[in-house]
């Protein structure tokens, strides 16, 4: 088993998505693809799994939701009961309106950081981390396709270059 | 193909009005007239009745009667039942208007944006905003009936109440027979002129060599949206607010259109899925409808801001001329206040937050009627408390005259439909919208 990987560059994502769709046809295996920006449908298009960031997200919004519930009951009812716009009720259903901006607020809060961290975390991402892109060209105008070589480098290298690649080069993983 | 499109559509727009509209509106009609003889008994009953125990009642809503002795008591409850149908249908006309409104607000924003997504839609939200003419002239006319002789559905309208009101008589300038009636036909005339405009612009561009109606169209549509957002605001005033002369709110326009616009995005849903399950608009996908799936979900939570954003500064500030509004609405009708909320906001948030029940057809239909409901609801309780006070019902009145307007809607809608080929077939984003695909 080889550690060798092909890598292929292209410059220009119509390029690069036809090439993936045509690589996906021949059943073959696409490792990663690095791009500048976001290339839309590309996901799709590679065959990855959808992302389950929006059930995370409803869950960090709930969790949002109930630290700001109980916040509220706690420090404005249970800890040291307010007269809230002079209605002396002391009840947390009553009182429910003057809290709702709150909880809104708490919930996007928490929905909005948790997910950023999440995101951060699954993709290994943390501050001073060193760029795992092989050529630093794909943070400019160039897109970078990896291919794990199976014993099928020659066939592999003229398909690739059939797609469009402008540069087709074979690898050490590290 | 675009005639055999035509032609068939054209027959199922006719048998579906057959069979609904000649059922429900003369049903409806009979329905309602038999139920005010049914008011009249149960009126005379009522007021003994209330004679007899009276003593136990605190006077209700409106300051004017509020000087209460037994006799004016029993009046002001008579006076509320005679109101119920008036307002019922009162009620089921604004609704349907709205809806027609909603949709038209939503075609004009679509054109000024110049939207790639929605022009093969056009042709039905142009057929939806085909019932704004029958159905706000209807609208006013059964207001200004509602108004006539002795039963007064808007209190302003009635001269004995203005004479012993001072804050009425300094708003008798406004709020008067003549102006208002000059500003329903200044408002009507206007949106109703945009409707014949850009109807007639879309269709010449069908056949056009160039984009020039397109472009018509779109200084058409950009026009109207400025005059509509200033006369919606004051339509609402108008039509609604006024129901409760001396309440006021500064947003209560935003309020009535974020609820005219979700009916109205839904409706376009509804109209588009059911078209389609019949074989029509085959260009529309489940793209489409995942984006109008997204406008229900944002629009509702938009309503569900406007809302609250008016509430709670309202309960907050809890002065008493200004809260009273809500007071007599959480107190007399707590089911449909809380109920509209759970229907217009937990109800699609939490159904319609999922990406994949978007593109599902019958998951939109079985949502939107629940939203069509809540927002008939919400003007429910926007007339009703003033007009019926504590003596509200949702009884045969109320159903028959939404079935008697349901039915005159898709009578006219359908028609409409039927007219001309439901693609836009020359319209320059029209392959864009073909093949939106999200």
């Amino acid at each position: 088993m080889s550690n060798k990987i092909i890598q292929a560059i292209y410059n220009d994502d119509d390029v690069l998505m036809a090439a993936v769709k045509k690589i996906k046809a021949k059943e073959l295996h696409i490792e990663e693809i690095f791009t500048p920006f976001p290339v839309h449908g590309l996901d799709k298009a590679m065959g990855l799994p959808h992302t389950r960031i929006a059930v995370a997200a409803f869950i960090y919004g709930c969790i949002g939701l109930a630290v700001a519930s109980s916040l509220m009951g706690y420090i404005m009812i249970a800890d040291w009961p307010q007269d809230i716009g002079g209605k002396p009720s002391f009840s947390f259903l009553t009182n429910l309106p003057a809290f709702v901006p709150i909880m809104f607020e708490l919930t996007v809060f928490f929905g909005a950081h948790l997910m950023v961290i999440t995101f951060y975390m699954r993709s290994r991402l943390w501050p001073f981390k060193e760029a795992e892109n092989p050529d630093v060209r794909t943070t400019d105008d160039h897109f970078l396709m990896e291919i794990a070589v199976d014993n099928n480098e020659s066939e592999l290298t003229a398909l690739l270059e059939e797609t469009g690649a402008v540069e087709v080069i074979v690898t050490e993983k590290h | 193909m675009g005639a055999i499109i035509l032609m068939v559509v054209g027959l199922l727009g006719i048998v579906y009005g057959f069979l609904s509209a000649p059922g429900t509106p003369e049903e409806a009609m009979e329905i309602i007239a038999a139920s005010s003889h049914e008011d009249h008994g149960a009126e005379t009953h009522v007021v003994k009745h209330e004679e007899a125990v009276t003593a136990h009642h605190g006077e209700e809503a409106h300051e004017v009667h509020a000087t209460g002795h037994d006799k004016e008591h029993a009046h002001h409850v008579f006076s509320q039942l005679q109101n119920k149908p008036w307002a019922a249908l009162y009620v089921a006309a604004f609704f349907f208007m709205m809806i027609s409104l909603g949709t038209l607000a939503f075609y004009a924003i679509n054109r000024a944006a110049q939207a790639g997504w929605s022009p093969v839609l056009f042709r039905v939200m142009e057929g939806i905003t085909a019932y704004l003419l029958p159905g706000a002239v209807l609208m006013i006319v059964i207001w200004v009936v509602a108004n006539l002789g002795d039963h007064h559905l808007f209190i302003w309208t009635n001269k004995e109440v203005v004479d012993s009101d001072h804050l009425l008589q300094g708003k008798s300038s406004y709020l008067n027979m003549t102006a208002f009636i000059i500003r329903a036909v200044v408002y009507i005339g206007g949106w109703v002129a945009y409707r014949q405009i850009s109807r007639k612009f879309s269709i010449a561009q069908d056949t056009a060599e160039d984009d020039s109606y397109f472009k018509k169209n779109f200084r058409a549509s950009a026009i109207f949206l400025v005059f509509f957002l200033v006369t919606e605001s004051m339509m609402s005033w108008d039509w609604i607010m006024s129901v409760e002369p001396h309440w006021f709110s500064t947003l209560f326009g935003w309020y009535v259109f974020a609820s005219m616009f979700v009916s109205g995005i839904t409706m376009i849903a509804i109209v588009t899925l059911y078209l389609k399950s019949k074989g029509y608009l085959e260009y529309v996908n489940d793209s489409h409808i995942h984006d109008l799936g997204k406008f229900m979900f944002g629009i509702s939570i938009f309503w569900t801001y406007l809302w609250f954003s008016q509430f709670m500064l309202y309960w907050y500030s809890n002065i008493p001329e200004e809260v009273g509004y809500f007071v007599q609405r959480i107190r007399d009708y707590q089911l449909p206040f809380f109920g509209m909320i759970a229907l217009n906001f937990l109800f699609p948030l939490l159904i319609l937050m999922n990406s994949d029940f978007k593109r599902k057809s019958w998951f939109i239909i079985m949502t939107g009627c629940i939203i069509l409901f809540g927002h008939y609801l919400d003007i429910y309780n926007m007339i009703m408390p003033s007009t019926v006070g504590d003596q509200w019902f949702i009884g045969i009145p109320e159903i028959a005259s939404i079935l008697f307007f349901l039915g005159l809607f898709i009578l006219v809608v359908f028609t409409a439909l039927t007219k001309v080929p439901l693609l836009a077939k020359r319209n320059p984003f029209i392959e864009e919208s073909k093949h939106f695909h999200y």
